[in-house]
């Protein structure tokens, strides 16, 4: 039992020093001398997918390819590109597969707007759903009673009573 | 029970007309649910992640002028390969344990004489390529050292070996990821090859 907690403890001791938070500090990259510039570079890494190691970001990643293409997006952003420029630098390489952030175009729309339009008819379906049964809820309650049928059950309950 | 004009519809006259298109619903909604599942696990079991479509395909070749390998004459520009008609161009290195494997593939391509093979020696110590080549014999038309990767960068390279296809105007019309084998070469390089009449 004791041997079970001390393995515990160790297992979640071994996944804090490897937090993704303490990759960076692998990654020997010269920094931009501008501090503005290179925030820019660092938050452009995080949104770049490394070829190599496709889940990570570049900024994540130790592959070789990931560093040089760090040092290229800083290279750009110092030659003065904006953020998308860089964006198309690479992606006029790599295609959008470098883009952890999909772009909003005509062929991504499915990607971007399907999940609020299926979300929409969803509860569009459930809305109808709900109106029509209590619709009919309200129509299947009997008819009001007519005079005659009034005096009929008043006369019969007068009976039972009697 | 004897309907009469104007009385409202009974129970039983409202599930008749709404049955239909309430089992339609419950068809509709799991086939289309069906057909999404499908697509989606196609896509997961035969799609291939590590397999990044290039951006290049049916564009010019990248510019470029790289120095040789040392002990060899020529260097390699983008122009050698603009001139040289149809022709392959083949990203390796030293390091790189499947180039080794593809190797005996490209020196019976280049025995065969079918077409410049271009070399780009991606990020690899000149002096091991050298030897590398030297031991193993030499495929390569012109091979272009490329120290820093910059070049293979612009050529949308990230992992080797690459090979690309061009096309007798300098276009890229294919790019083979990974180990070129024998079957690839047959039945996908080459007839397009001879396709573009090279």
């Amino acid at each position: 039992m004791r041997l079970t907690a001390l393995a515990v403890a160790v297992l979640i001791l071994a996944l804090v020093l490897h937090a993704p938070g303490a990759v960076h500090a692998f990654s020997a990259d010269e920094a931009l001398d501008d501090p503005a510039q290179e925030t820019r570079a660092l938050k452009l890494h995080d949104e770049l997918r490394c070829p190599v190691c496709q889940g990570q970001a570049i900024s994540d990643s130790n592959a070789e390819l990931a560093r040089d293409l760090r040092r290229i997006v800083r290279e750009r952003i110092a030659a003065g590109d904006s953020d998308d420029a860089v964006f198309d630098y690479l992606t006029d390489r790599y295609s959008d597969f470098i883009l952890l952030r999909p772009r909003v175009k005509p062929a991504n729309y499915v990607l971007w707007f399907g999940p609020v339009l299926v979300f929409v008819a969803g509860a569009g379906g459930l809305w109808f759903f709900i109106v029509r049964r209590r619709k009919r809820g309200a129509e299947s309650a009997p008819a009001p009673l007519s005079e005659d049928e009034r005096n009929q059950v008043e006369s019969m309950s007068r009976d039972d009573v009697g | 029970m004897t309907q009469q004009n104007g009385d409202p519809p009974t129970d039983e006259m409202r599930e008749e007309t709404a049955a239909p298109r309430r089992r339609l619903v419950f068809i509709l909604v799991p086939a289309a649910f069906a057909v999404l599942a499908a697509v989606l696990a196609w896509q997961l079991l035969t799609g291939t992640p590590d397999k990044i479509p290039s951006a290049l395909i049916d564009k010019s070749i990248p510019q470029f002028d790289l120095q040789p390998i040392p002990g060899w004459d020529k260097g390699l520009a983008s122009a050698d390969i603009e001139r040289g008609g149809v022709s392959l161009v083949n990203v390796f290195a030293s390091w790189c344990g499947p180039c080794r494997v593809e190797h005996p593939l490209l020196m019976d391509i280049a025995a065969q004489d079918l077409l410049p093979i271009w070399g780009l020696n991606y990020k690899d110590q000149p002096k091991d390529a050298a030897s590398w080549l030297q031991q193993l014999g030499d495929p390569f038309t012109q091979i272009g050292s490329d120290l820093s990767g910059r070049v293979g960068i612009n050529w949308g390279v990230y992992g080797v070996p690459e090979t690309f296809v061009i096309d007798g105007q300098g276009r890229i019309v294919y790019k083979h990821i990974g180990v070129l084998t024998r079957r690839d070469w047959d039945e996908k390089l080459l007839p397009l090859i001879e396709n573009l009449g090279g």
